[in-house]
């Protein structure tokens, strides 16, 4: 049994069919990516393990619990986290105060109502901020407005804004889209160092195949909707399935 | 006071020299000059500086932080004012009760009224707040004429019950004992520098009320209430609720906006349903931006701008302008008081939405990005004079 369990999950829009009849499951500890072409329903299946969007049908289990009708921040708060296409940041506050935030989501849930206390005061939740951005090499940025940084470094933030809540399940929405080569690469290793030391399962969405075969340990490919195969990455290239639906008959 | 750094620490000490010498600070022309009308250094208007101060810090904790644009706090403003004069009519002229029935019924009005409007953001959010102000305007004005006395606002008459009244009772608002209106003139050479206590109780008020917003801007709370403004997508992916967070925010601005009521009908026991039109919760809106929305001071400073404008020069007449100007020849001088009175006297808001569009364009952070400015040039300049002092003994 998977960490997150996904069965016969149905979703339209109108007509359209997003998905039909998804079954995944990631187990505890890997990195699981899902890939396919556009339009294949990947975010949209993303969308519903976070509580943005509820299946029509089919049944979402994280860790032993349904999130269907959950709300996003009750997932988060469950140990579900995400980092987005697009890095969602608090632009106008600092770094720290950026790592600061879900340090206190983390310990005192959903609502606090402690507008007396001093920010300045909490030397427990300070302390593991700063010791996050030192993970991430991001100390010596403590003090920058964080709109002013650079694409990898939003990632980079959004990322150790996701690890300092011990998320039990990371969920990555093309994790490099946009990027320069160069931070492409710095992600694939800050996310396999982060595999590697705190042993987070993760699952990825992601279209550039170097990223996907880089980081991977189980790949799910999603194709109109539906999961075509689920293999290691070592048998999902030669697979006729994929290469017929996402490679176009072609090895790239 | 070890919660706060040493910049807030200055911040607080200078509101509270502010505020304690605003009688000698605001009244720097003496009392026969013909610059005495810019003096601003009178109980009536000093008092009006504190308690649009404090309501402007109400309005800050939630515009400022959270980026919720309320189009409809003068409703909070007329709520305490009304529940302040009913303490009056009902207990005695102590202000005490009515201040606190103040705070506290606006903190009632405006969970009601946060709790739905709240459910929407941006716009909507602005649009459900003034259609809420607007309808409480109405309804004091006609409807809830028992409760407001309508029209001719709700005011004390002889055969009220004031239970608490004694024989010889004080017949105006004060504070066991001290009256409001009671002023102390200090004449000093052609100077004459007035203490109020009613200006003094407010002063103390708004050194309060801007202490605690000073704590809220560091707290945790003030943190999250900085975050849901930048980016509220990702704090609901951090799980956190925001909704809670701005409904506490829109409370605690409605409970300040409802002292800022409960202050002015202890200036003068009067309330009117005119205090709750949309004309006034646009002069808060603009009171926050001119000074500078999210910053600690600039509120209270916008509130004292408008403030001194709408009196000052609200005063200048074509009297007062022939009487400046009477020195040119004739036709000149007619020609300047003609296009100078369209700016000064009835016309003042002409000048104040002149000021307000400069600001606006050139200094979009308010009153504090102006004095920011002002601090880094002067940093800068003396930083240089610095290291050109400092380059000549190492060589």
């Amino acid at each position: 049994m998977g960490i997150l369990e996904v069965q016969n999950v149905n979703k339209s829009f109108g007509g359209l069919k997003a998905l039909q009849n998804v079954n995944l499951s990631i187990e505890a500890g890997t990195i699981h990516a899902i890939i396919g072409p556009n339009g294949a329903g990947k975010s949209t299946l993303l969308n519903c393990f976070v509580g943005k969007l509820t299946p029509d049908t089919g049944t979402v289990m994280f860790d032993g619990q349904s999130l269907l009708g959950v709300k996003p921040h009750e997932i988060n708060q469950m140990g579900v986290s995400r980092v987005f296409q697009t890095p969602e940041i608090f632009s106008d506050l600092n770094v720290f105060e950026n790592v600061l935030i879900p340090c206190f989501a983390k310990r005192d849930g959903a609502f606090q109502m402690n507008a007396l206390k001093s920010v300045m005061s909490e030397a427990e939740v300070r302390d593991r901020a700063e010791q996050m951005l030192v993970e991430v090499n991001m100390i010596d940025k403590r003090d920058m407005i964080a709109s002013s940084m650079s694409r990898g470094d939003k990632r980079r933030l959004e990322m150790a804004m996701c690890m300092s809540q011990d998320p039990k399940l990371l969920l990555l929405d093309e994790p490099t889209a946009g990027m320069a080569r160069a931070d492409t690469n710095n992600t694939i290793d800050l996310l396999a160092e982060i595999q590697d030391r705190r042993k987070i399962t993760m699952a990825v969405i992601e279209h550039d195949m170097h990223v996907v075969f880089s980081l991977a340990q189980q790949i799910s490919v999603l194709a109109q909707g539906t999961v075509i195969v689920e293999d290691l990455p070592e048998n999902i290239k030669s697979n006729p399935k994929v290469q017929e639906a996402y490679l176009g008959g072609a090895h790239e | 006071m070890k919660s706060l750094n040493s910049s807030d620490k200055r911040t607080l000490l200078f509101v509270i020299v502010i505020s304690l010498l605003a009688p000698f600070l605001l009244n720097p022309f003496p009392t026969g000059s013909g610059m005495a009308q810019f003096n601003a250094g009178y109980p009536d208007l000093m008092q009006r500086f504190a308690y649009f101060g404090i309501l402007a810090i109400g309005f800050n904790i939630l515009f400022g932080l959270t980026g919720y644009l309320s189009f409809g706090h003068a409703a909070f403003l007329g709520v305490g004012s009304y529940a302040t004069v009913w303490m009056f009519k009902l207990l005695s002229y102590n202000i005490v009760p009515g201040i606190i029935l103040a705070v506290i019924m606006a903190g009632l009005f405006s969970l009601l009224i946060g709790f739905i409007s709240l459910r929407r953001s941006g716009i909507y959010f602005s649009i459900l707040t003034l259609a809420f102000a607007q309808m409480s305007f109405a309804l004091a004005y006609s409807v809830l004429t028992p409760l407001t006395n309508g029209e001719t606002g709700l005011q004390v008459y002889n055969d009220d019950p004031q239970i608490l009244m004694g024989e010889n009772a004080i017949t105006s608002p004060h504070l066991f004992g001290l009256k409001m209106q009671d002023t102390f003139t200090l004449d000093l050479g052609p100077w004459a520098f007035q203490f109020n206590v009613g200006y003094y109780v407010c002063a103390l008020f708004l050194i309060l009320a801007f202490y605690l917003s000073v704590r809220i801007f560091r707290s945790p709370f003030g943190l999250m209430l900085r975050a849901i403004k930048t980016n509220q997508t990702r704090l609901n992916y951090t799980g956190i609720n925001s909704r809670p967070y701005t409904l506490a925010a829109f409370v605690i601005s409605g409970m300040y906006a409802g002292l800022a009521g409960g202050l002015m009908a202890s200036m003068d026991p009067l309330a009117g349903a005119e205090r709750m039109q949309w004309t006034a919760s646009g002069e808060i809106v603009l009171m926050t931006i001119l000074g500078g929305a999210g910053t600690l001071i600039g509120p209270v400073l916008g509130a004292g701008f408008i403030k001194y404008f709408e009196n000052i020069f609200s005063k200048i007449n074509e009297t007062v302008l022939h009487g400046w100007f009477a020195w040119m020849p004739d036709g000149l001088e007619d020609a300047v008081v003609w296009v100078l009175h369209l700016f000064t006297g009835k016309g003042w808001h002409l000048t104040l939405g002149l000021l307000f569009m400069l600001i606006v364009i050139f200094l979009p952070g308010g009153l504090m990005e102006g004095a920011d400015r002002i601090t880094d040039w002067w940093k800068r300049k003396r930083g240089k004079d610095v290291s050109d002092t400092s380059k000549t003994p190492a060589e």
